[in-house]
């Protein structure tokens, strides 16, 4: 046999993207014929409603540039979750990883403004990071010691994280000049992320597609990735082949929680200048779906997080055009997790 | 290839027609008596089950090539074959878990068609698997129930209480049907499962490596089912690769190697020497066994257990004041029944079981409290007994799960890059050595059982290990693999490593080992050179002296 190697990895690759790819139509085409069902009954038309939806995000440059900005923080979230997902660790705790590492990053900012901003945004990217790493180390060590499971701990903790940013927001951080809305001061110019082309498209997107290619590569071909995908086919052989199992589960949902603490630190720094409470529309769960949806696929994530955030920016223009709650955005998320649920039977029926 | 033992004993073969009738599952035992009187009259009689000409391909092996195979009822027949000679393939075929891509099916010289398993239970077709499919949390009757074809909305239990009972006192099948099956040993889910099978009426037992998973004294237990099950009718099936036991319970035994039939033969036509002849086309190389090397006991053992104790959670068994030592060039040997601490035995020295109490040294130094990759990095390689759930990442490719003991090693730029040339290099090195052959780039889950067990021996012997542990080492392997992964041990000692070997097969103990030890309990019970003892001695040891269990062997 004398097969190239890279050839079986390479074809695998290809395969599972097609795959992925085939499953998204599917998913959507069910998802909206299902949204248009409850907008027929909600009274509205829903083919105008998914026309607006898709006219004015991707008919003009500054609908298309805002996807883009929303799609930002969820690769980043995204990844947060799909790098434990390969050791069989669930991180439903991006969200609070994400107030946390904005938090720190907060800090950065407000402590160090004097420095130049090639020193202050690495900085501030450091320090966003550790703080979602912190976040995640708490139920990483529980997780590790065989005391809690990381599903509740992530989960539970994504509640205590904005309510001790809400803290320092409306106590020591607060803006003095600003006596209606609560939030600390403007960030200097030093402290903000670099946009592009004069929309808010920041330096965040840079970033994002440079850790696709890490986590794809990192899993694909290092010695860490081999590991970790051992662990996550059978975590039992893993360990009596001398993989080191508790280092690895700390190690890889720490390393998630830095990604969703970075999400958090380019939120702030990228686009609000400022931390103010609820900067978060749940950026962390929506990276919780797509990660899911996409299967840990690093294409699947960048296709899926594009999706998503064009569904949420449609949710906006459907609010002002056709005069419907906000909710029936979470009503389109609900019914794709639906079908996704129901996916396996459906999926098999392909197959056949 | 030798095609006329089949055709001769077509003829010669005085099976009877044993029609089933299909119906009502409660007259069954009518039927059944019928059969039994049935069968000693009529000779020549059609077979109840005919395959003719089935072929099966997958990608890269033939695993069936236009296979002939006749089933009489009240027989039991062996389908007799290395790994990977197409028995399994087969009987999945007839119990329409792969479809043939060419060939017919007769079923009382009908043509079927078997297009799912579903069919193949309408047709009466039962198979019991090699994994078993019970839901742990049910108790026994529930998972009896959920199987029946005839299940009602709302459940008879008292009925369904009653045809287990029937079942298993005829058949000598007795288990608690109360039971959680969760709670009932490996031998009497095996139980529940044949249950299973015959409450949901099946009439034709294929039976896929059964003993592969039993204790010896369980073997006998089975195969005296298997006899009376016979004796009322039914057509039994049973796949193995092992000889012995099919000159034990089979009539009629069919070789299958490479897809093929090899021949077909009556028990009572067979031999030991004819059936190996029959299963490997070249000579079988005899097992060399080197004199044992005279020990220094002024070496420094390779491992040291001072009194080790540990704590079992569930159903693991605590090792009790454990003391053992193993030398360089030594084979030691541990016998045991089943759970008796055998595995936690292999998991303390891995360092996977902490010691509660006791010392551990391996090569000298204090290991007592270090991890498994310490352990593993000191040269202790691990075969634990069941390769996919212990050993392998099932979805990760074969040439993938060979680096993972070793990763470091094939790490490049410090680990950014894998050099899997090297990998390959290294494993087609054991792969020649040992004689094996299997794929490296598919799944290891898509592997036969005995590859897997393959696959995991190469890895474990590969980078001349300093010290191995070897549970069930030759479990799910044919004759020849289960020679050539002794000689490696051999090999292993010859090159002063030292080998501690687990395993339920008392021969293969007495014919390795310098040093025997027997378990029980999680005690060490006895200490023996193989010389001085005997089979039937370890055998009283190892069942507390409860003789009947070794009476077998």
């Amino acid at each position: 046999m004398s097969q190239n190697i890279d050839t079986p990895f390479r074809t695998s690759l290809l395969i599972s993207t097609m795959r992925v790819i085939v499953r998204y139509l599917i998913i959507f085409l069910v998802a909206f014929v299902l949204f248009g069902v409850i907008l027929l009954i909600a009274g509205k038309d829903p083919v105008l409603a998914i026309k607006d939806t898709f006219s004015s995000t991707l008919r003009s440059a500054y609908g298309f540039s805002e996807v883009i900005v929303k799609m930002i923080p969820l690769i980043f979230a995204a990844i947060a979750v799909a790098l434990p997902s390969r050791v069989g660790l669930i991180n439903i705790g991006g969200e609070g990883q994400l107030y946390m590492g904005a938090w720190l990053a907060t800090w950065g900012a407000l402590t160090f403004s004097p420095l130049p901003p090639w020193i202050l945004l690495p900085l501030m990217m450091l320090l966003g990071m550790i703080g979602g790493s912190l976040w995640a180390f708490i139920p990483a060590f529980l997780r590790a010691r065989g005391l809690v499971n990381e599903t509740i701990t992530t989960l539970l903790m994504n509640y205590v994280a904005p309510s001790l940013v809400t803290f320092f927001i409306y106590g020591p951080w607060r803006s003095p000049g600003n006596a209606l809305y609560p939030q600390t001061v403007d960030f200097v110019p030093a402290a903000r992320l670099p946009t592009f082309w004069g929309t808010r498209v920041h330096l965040g997107l840079v970033i994002d597609l440079v850790l696709l290619v890490w986590y794809w590569y990192v899993m694909k071909y290092t010695r860490w990735g081999l590991e970790m995908r051992a662990i996550g086919g059978n975590p039992q052989a893993a360990r009596r082949n001398g993989i080191p199992l508790t280092t690895y589960i700390i190690m890889v949902l720490c390393l998630g929680g830095a990604l969703a603490g970075l999400a958090g630190m380019s939120e702030i720094s990228g686009i609000h200048g400022r931390l103010r409470p609820g900067f978060s529309p749940g950026f962390g769960y929506l990276g919780f779906l797509i990660s899911w949806l996409s299967g840990g696929n690093p294409i699947g994530i960048l296709v899926m997080s594009f999706v998503m955030a064009l569904v949420t920016s449609g949710g906006d223009i459907l609010q002002i055009n056709q005069g419907l709650p906000f909710a029936v955005v979470n009503i389109l998320l609900a019914i794709t997790l639906f079908v996704v649920l129901a996916r396996p039977s459906f999926w098999k029926g392909m197959k056949a | 290839m030798d095609h006329n033992g089949l055709g001769s004993l077509r003829l010669a073969g005085g099976a009877p027609s044993t029609a089933p009738e299909k119906g009502n599952p409660k007259v069954i035992g009518n039927s059944l008596a019928m059969n039994s009187m049935a069968r000693e009259s009529t000779v020549g009689a059609e077979p109840l089950v005919a395959l003719r000409g089935i072929t099966k391909a997958f990608p890269n092996v033939l695993a069936n090539d236009h296979v002939d195979l006749d089933i009489y009822g009240g027989e039991i027949h062996a389908l007799l074959g290395e790994n990977g000679a197409g028995k399994s393939t087969l009987m999945k075929i007839l119990y329409g878990f792969y479809r043939a891509d060419s060939g017919r099916i007769l079923l009382n010289g009908e043509p079927v068609s078997i297009r799912s398993p579903h069919d193949a239970r309408d047709l009466r077709i039962g198979m019991l698997f090699q994994e078993f499919t019970l839901i742990p949390a049910f108790s026994v009757t529930e998972n009896i129930a959920l199987f029946l074809p005839d299940l009602k909305a709302v459940l008879d239990i008292k009925g369904i209480y009653h045809r287990i009972n029937v079942i298993s006192e005829r058949y000598n099948l007795q288990v608690n049907p109360q039971a959680m099956v969760s709670q009932l040993s490996i031998g009497e889910q095996q139980k529940v499962e044949i249950l299973k099978l015959l409450l949901s009426d099946a009439r034709v037992l294929i039976l896929d490596e059964p003993t592969r998973v039993l204790a010896p004294h369980e073997v006998t237990a089975l195969f005296r089912v298997l006899d009376s099950l016979r004796k009322d009718g039914y057509a039994i099936i049973l796949i193995t690769h092992k000889i012995k036991e099919v000159l034990e319970c089979a009539d009629r035994i069919t070789v299958l190697r490479g897809g093929r039939v090899a021949g077909s033969l009556l028990r009572s036509d067979s031999s030991e020497d004819k059936l190996v002849a029959m299963m490997f086309e070249k000579e079988l190389s005899g097992l060399q066994v080197s004199p044992k090397p005279a020990l220094d006991s002024s070496v420094l053992p390779l491992l040291e257990l001072r009194g080790v104790e540990t704590r079992g959670e569930g159903a693991e068994t605590s090792l009790k004041a454990i003391d053992l030592k193993i030398y360089p060039g030594e084979i030691v040997g541990v016998a045991g029944v089943s759970g008796n601490g055998q595995k936690e035995l292999g998991d303390v020295v891995l360092g996977l079981v902490k010691c509660v109490r006791g010392t551990k040294f391996l090569f000298g130094q204090d290991y007592t409290n270090r991890s498994i990759q310490e352990v593993r990095k000191s040269g202790v390689s691990f075969v634990p007994e069941d390769p996919l759930t212990m050993a392998a990442a099932p979805f990760m490719t074969v040439l993938e799960n060979m680096a993972l003991t070793h990763s470091r090693r094939y790490a490049r730029l410090g680990g950014l890059a894998m050099d899997w040339q090297a990998v390959k290099t290294d494993v087609e090195d054991t792969l020649e050595k040992l004689g094996y052959s299997f794929s490296l780039y598919v799944p290891a889950r898509s592997l036969s059982g005995g590859n897997q067990q393959r696959m995991v021996i190469v890895r474990e012997m590969t980078h001349n290990p300093h010290l191995i542990i070897a549970s069930y080492l030759t479990r799910g392997l044919d004759v020849q693999s289960a020679i050539a992964a002794r000689q490696a041990l051999i090999q292993a000692r010859e090159s002063g490593a030292g080998v501690l070997l687990i395993s339920e097969d008392l021969e293969e103990l007495f014919t390795l080992s310098d040093r025997l030890i027997v378990l029980y309990g999680g005690k060490i019970v006895g200490t023996f050179e193989p010389e001085e003892t005997n089979i039937y001695d370890v055998g009283h040891l190892m069942t507390g002296s409860e003789v009947q269990h070794v009476s077998k062997y």
